[in-house]
């Protein structure tokens, strides 16, 4: 496993073509609410991808779809040459596990542990022994800004350094995409600014792919990449992925 | 009403003490990064008007190896007219003046295609967000290239939020006149 950062590489112009996430005609519907109306994206190794939309645009959705967490209704994922849409239950499980980070609005950090255990948690759960899950984390979480709050719990946090806590913890397992889901909707300007630098930084510095869903214009110009949903399709930024499927 | 000009920047960089034109032009560009750089024939001009009323004065000659150039300072007047000014209410644009909003009105005038231009519009002001984010995120920025990225952002997001509205709004309306 992967845990320790890792120092920039230049990755060639053919591996930055090939997208390590794509994802074509994705319909998903919600009761009687169409989210996606054939939404095509592609995701390529190390960039990082805002996902921009109104409320009710299917940006949720659809990272739901690209993460695995839902199976689009139509349409293909396919990540690594593997189709996400027909994998077993158990085989995503283990992907989301061990090469996908993600990060919600609410971080979602266990509230009866402490940051530091939040972090080594994923580790923990590998198999790795206690001390170097602790080790790893305990860097983690200065690469993110928040050493010396090891101990804290999250409800001890504030909203910034609860979101700082979670992104180390999506990012321990050196995932190769991380999805992010209105990462900073509930902090203030200076605190979004902080954790989308940090997150920014830290991927790029890393390789990682980052698939960023917001509604906020100021998070999205982090990315390299805009692609804009409306009423569950893709509106801009789509013809890369038109070409790649012709 | 005290108006912005130019004179109000240079009695606020004189504050900090003498200075001679060329000093005045470098430290302006420098605390200003991303403003219109000032050309040194304006910087001149206007010291030459403060002197005339009052607001600044000669202060001696500093050759510093080089060529001799005139020191200037601010005199007590001057530094009554920059503490009036840094106080005094901005009208919140008192008029809407601005080349986006124009562009749509008289797209739709013309029974162009506004919703396009919005969406290609939109996607220039995301190129210059990306621009000034990172230029505020990279390592060593200093606080006035932070303020005035901040302050751009800000300004292009409003353009965007009221762009994405206006979308919405044309998207409404062709509805109900195509389903009238």
């Amino acid at each position: 496993m992967s845990s320790t950062p890792m120092s920039s590489t230049p990755m060639s112009s053919t591996q930055k073509t090939v997208p390590v996430l794509a994802a074509r005609g994705l319909t998903k519907t919600h009761g009687r609410t169409q989210a996606l109306r054939g939404a095509s994206v592609e995701l390529r190794p190390g960039e990082i991808l805002a996902v921009t939309g109104t409320s009710g645009s299917g940006k949720s959705t659809l990272l739901h779809c690209l993460a695995g967490i839902v199976r689009p209704d139509e349409g293909s994922v396919v990540y690594a040459e593997q189709r996400l849409d027909q994998l077993p239950e158990q085989r995503l499980s283990e992907l989301r596990r061990t090469e996908f980070g993600v990060v919600f609005q609410f971080g979602q950090l266990i509230p009866e542990l402490t940051a530091l255990d939040n972090v080594a948690l994923p580790l923990l759960l590998a198999g790795a022994s206690r001390k170097d899950s602790h080790e790893r984390a305990g860097e983690w979480l200065e690469r993110f800004g928040v050493r010396g709050q090891e101990e804290l719990r999250p409800g001890e946090m504030s909203g910034g350094q609860a979101q700082r806590v979670s992104l180390a913890r999506a990012l321990i397992t050196g995932p190769k995409v991380v999805f992010a889901d209105e990462p900073t909707g509930a902090l203030d300007s200076l605190a979004s600014e902080g954790v989308m630098a940090a997150l920014a930084h830290t991927a790029r510095e890393s390789g990682t792919a980052v698939l960023l869903v917001t509604h906020d214009a100021q998070v999205a110009a982090y990315a390299d990449r805009e692609v804009e949903l409306r009423d569950g399709v893709v509106v801009s930024g789509a013809d890369a992925v038109v070409e790649m499927f012709r | 009403m005290v108006a912005m000009s130019t004179r109000h920047i240079l009695l606020g960089l004189l504050a900090g003490g003498p200075s001679h034109g060329y000093d005045l032009k470098r430290r302006h560009d420098e605390r200003f990064p991303q403003a219109r750089p000032l050309a040194y024939g304006q910087v001149y001009t206007t010291l030459q008007r403060l002197v005339r009323d009052g607001l600044a004065e000669v202060d001696g000659t500093d050759s510093d190896g080089g060529p001799e150039r005139t020191l200037y300072r601010s005199t007590d007047d001057g530094a009554k007219e920059l503490v009036a000014w840094t106080g005094e209410i901005t009208p919140p644009a008192p008029f809407v003046t601005n080349e986006i909003f124009a562009k749509v009105v008289c797209a739709i005038l013309a029974s162009a295609d506004p919703a396009r231009y919005l969406s290609t519009q939109r996607a220039a002001h995301m190129a210059r967000m990306r621009e000034l984010t990172a230029v505020k995120t990279a390592p060593g920025a200093d606080l006035a290239t932070v303020l005035s990225a901040d302050y751009a952002l800000n300004h292009l997001d409003a353009d965007l939020r009221w762009m994405t509205t206006t979308a919405a709004r044309l998207t409404t309306l062709t509805a109900e006149v195509d389903g009238a």
